[in-house]
């Protein structure tokens, strides 16, 4: 009877057991739940019945009143289509120029680095100690007309008197690629160090030379951190207007810039809603045909 | 499989006084060595004997300090990995995760440009019987699998030389047992040369024909796996290899063709062919199977103590106690001789001269004891 007594408790006890246990995770969801709740999808929908609304005949600026007026969508588009399509542009310019930066980077840290990797990581990450603004600001210098980069340039011979760098859509993508260059390096590093050596070696002992190997082992391993970065790099400088603001002209004008303009300019809030929506929609289907494309869910 | 070999001078591989030098430290010290073509040659030593970066520099992912590494009439010392016709099974079989096991074992077919690939691969599948696998990746098989297709993935480019780097170490030892058949079955199969690094001595004794015991960057000795069993030429082959008694003691007469050795007075004979030194100080070994618990034989050691005492299935292994400071291990076959000690008892030990053998006593009498288990 004892020993049946003390099994009943026994179970008895594994069932509260596991009734907390099956709250646990909700309870650690909680606070991201709230957060998200409060900070995402609250003013997503709130932006997204902006987005309808339609300013009312004689009412004070920033008025609004909502009409399901969604032929804003394609007025705020028409009217804005080149800094949109230019945006995407940068943003796959600066996307590219960071791959090809840090691609070699990343992989040097993973390879060759040896006891100076911590060092390299640091010093790739470094620039975060600082703030965004400022290093953009500081590009204005690096890049002046009578800056070190534009002064070299001017030494080689049929290089234009008048040629600048600074308040153009090459500085623009120059800072897109430099702002996010980290979050291009680091996926791309995390996913190089992965790789077993060996596999190198072995695709070497199995008649490949390095090109091979390259193509054939190292890229494809590096997939994941490839995707990854990039997409960390495409989707911020995609909706970015800081570098655009700073370090371009007026005609270098991104969508960021449009919707911080609208907002806060303009006191337009239903056409910066639905620009804002528009670009968030581009890059979600974007980003789908991306990474179905690329196939990542396969490797490993 | 179909011969389509990358060049058809197959021969012996040679490795010419090859050393390799890690900045002050010297891994491979002056090695030469022949390995006769469509032999199974084992690499055998404790884990920093240099074994491994031999097999790096055959297999060209090392470059050798000095010496010249050749097969047959062809220097490859200085050739690219990927240009030599050698292929590795590495460590942990290095399969590439992304590719599927058809794609692993094309992929050396593919960079050849070798016309029929399909076949090539299915019949490299079914020589280690793992054709059903064959679109699987390679994280979806267990170790012994990826084992094999690691095995296929080198086979299946018919090399002059297949180099085995510890193949087995990271299975279970059934499995392992099982891979050792397998592998030799396979070796006999294809007839490539097979040469295997391991530090594991049963290993190396069941597969290969020929084992080299390899300690700080030198070749200990060479032989067939009851040569270095039965004559080893040094202590730490005679450790290294098997359990071994050793005594220390004087060589006094060296008549006809038998030495005569005396240890704390007593006296024993072994046939001069199996003294391995030109040196009076000896050690004497024998192994412990040889020794039977009897006083009747010209080698014997009288008044000795069981200290302890083991059944070990097959036979029961005795730590016996001589009357001085030294401790030998017995092993009786459990048949119907079998004399049941215990612990405390008083026993005598003989053993014939013909099992006995002498070293030179300058070294470590416990060179290379206990080494074999610490990877």
């Amino acid at each position: 009877m004892a020993f049946l007594h003390a099994v009943s408790t026994g179970k008895s006890a594994t069932k509260s057991v596991l009734k907390s246990r099956s709250l646990t995770p909700y309870l650690l969801l909680a606070p991201g739940l709230i957060w998200l709740v409060t900070f995402f999808i609250i003013p997503i929908f709130s932006l997204g019945s902006t987005s309808t609304m339609v300013r009312p005949e004689g009412a004070q600026i920033g008025v609004y009143v909502q009409e399901l007026r969604f032929a804003n969508y394609v007025d705020a588009f028409l009217a804005n289509q080149d800094q949109y399509i230019r945006s995407f542009v940068y943003a796959g310019l600066a996307t590219i120029l960071a791959l090809l930066i840090a691609y070699p980077l990343a992989y040097a840290i993973a390879f060759k680095s040896g006891k100076y990797r911590n060092i390299l990581l640091v010093l790739v990450i470094a620039p975060f100690f600082t703030s965004f603004l400022l290093r953009t600001i500081a590009w204005t210098q690096i890049l002046a007309d009578s800056g070190p980069v534009v002064s070299a340039i001017k030494v080689l011979p049929f290089i234009d008197d008048l040629f600048r760098i600074n308040n153009t859509s090459t500085a623009v993508v120059i800072g897109l690629a430099y702002n996010f260059l980290p979050f291009m390096t680091l996926p791309l590093y995390a996913s190089l160090e992965r790789i077993d050596p060996r596999t190198l070696e072995a695709a070497g002992d199995l008649y490949a030379n390095g090109l091979t190997t390259f193509r054939k082992v190292t890229l494809p391993l590096s997939m994941p951190g490839l995707v990854a970065g990039t997409l960390l790099t495409f989707i911020p400088a995609a909706g970015d207007y800081v570098n655009a603001a700073i370090l371009g002209n007026p005609g270098t004008k991104m969508i960021g810039n449009v919707i911080e303009s609208r907002f806060f300019a303009v006191v337009d809030y239903p056409t910066a809603a639905a620009l804002s929506f528009t670009l968030m929609a581009t890059i979600l289907i974007l980003v789908t045909v991306y990474i179905r494309r690329s196939g990542t869910d396969e490797l490993v | 499989m179909a011969n389509n070999k990358v060049s058809q001078d197959t021969g012996d591989l040679k490795l010419d006084r090859v050393s390799k030098h890690y900045g002050d430290f010297c891994a491979v010290d002056d090695l030469s060595l022949i390995v006769p073509d469509g032999s199974f040659f084992a690499l055998l030593g404790p884990s920093g004997c240099g074994k491994t970066t031999t097999l790096r520099m055959i297999a060209g992912l090392e470059e050798p300090s000095a010496g010249t590494i050749s097969i047959g009439d062809t220097d490859i010392t200085t050739q690219k990995s990927y240009r030599r016709n050698v292929n590795t099974v590495f460590q942990n079989y290095a399969l590439f995760p992304h590719l599927t096991i058809f794609e692993n074992i094309a992929f050396g077919l593919r960079r050849r440009g070798v016309k029929d690939i399909k076949s090539e691969v299915e019949s490299a599948l079914n020589l280690v019987e793992m054709a059903h696998l064959a679109e699987r990746k390679p994280n979806q098989l267990s170790g012994g699998q990826q084992q094999r297709i690691a095995v296929a993935r080198a086979i299946v480019n018919r090399p002059e030389v297949l180099l085995l780097d510890e193949p087995l170490g990271a299975l279970d030892l059934k499995l392992r047992r099982q891979m050792q058949i397998e592998l030799k079955r396979i070796q006999t199969e294809v007839g490539i040369t097979f040469i295997h690094v391991t530090h594991d001595q049963e290993e190396a004794m069941t597969m290969a024909d020929t084992i080299a015991v390899m300690n700080q960057g030198k070749i200990e000795q060479m032989g067939s796996a009851t040569d270095l069993y039965e004559a080893p030429k040094t202590a730490f082959v005679a450790n290294f290899l098997g359990q071994c008694n050793l005594i220390k003691g004087k060589i006094t007469s060296r008549a006809g063709d038998k030495a005569t050795v005396t240890a704390k007075g007593l006296t024993f004979e072994v046939p001069l062919s199996r003294v391995a030194t030109s040196n009076d100080s000896v050690f004497l070994g024998v192994r412990p199977e040889k020794l039977r618990l009897d006083d009747t034989g010209v080698n014997s050691i009288k008044n000795c103590v069981v200290t302890d005492r083991s059944f070990v299935g097959t036979s029961t292994q005795y730590l016996v106690r001589a009357p001085w400071d030294l401790e030998l291990v017995v092993f009786e076959q459990n048949d119907e001789g079998l004399h049941d000690l215990r612990v405390g008892d008083t026993v005598s030990l003989e053993w014939d001269p013909e099992h006995t053998f002498a070293l030179d006593g300058a070294g470590d009498i416990n060179a290379g004891a206990d080494l074999d288990d610490e990877e």
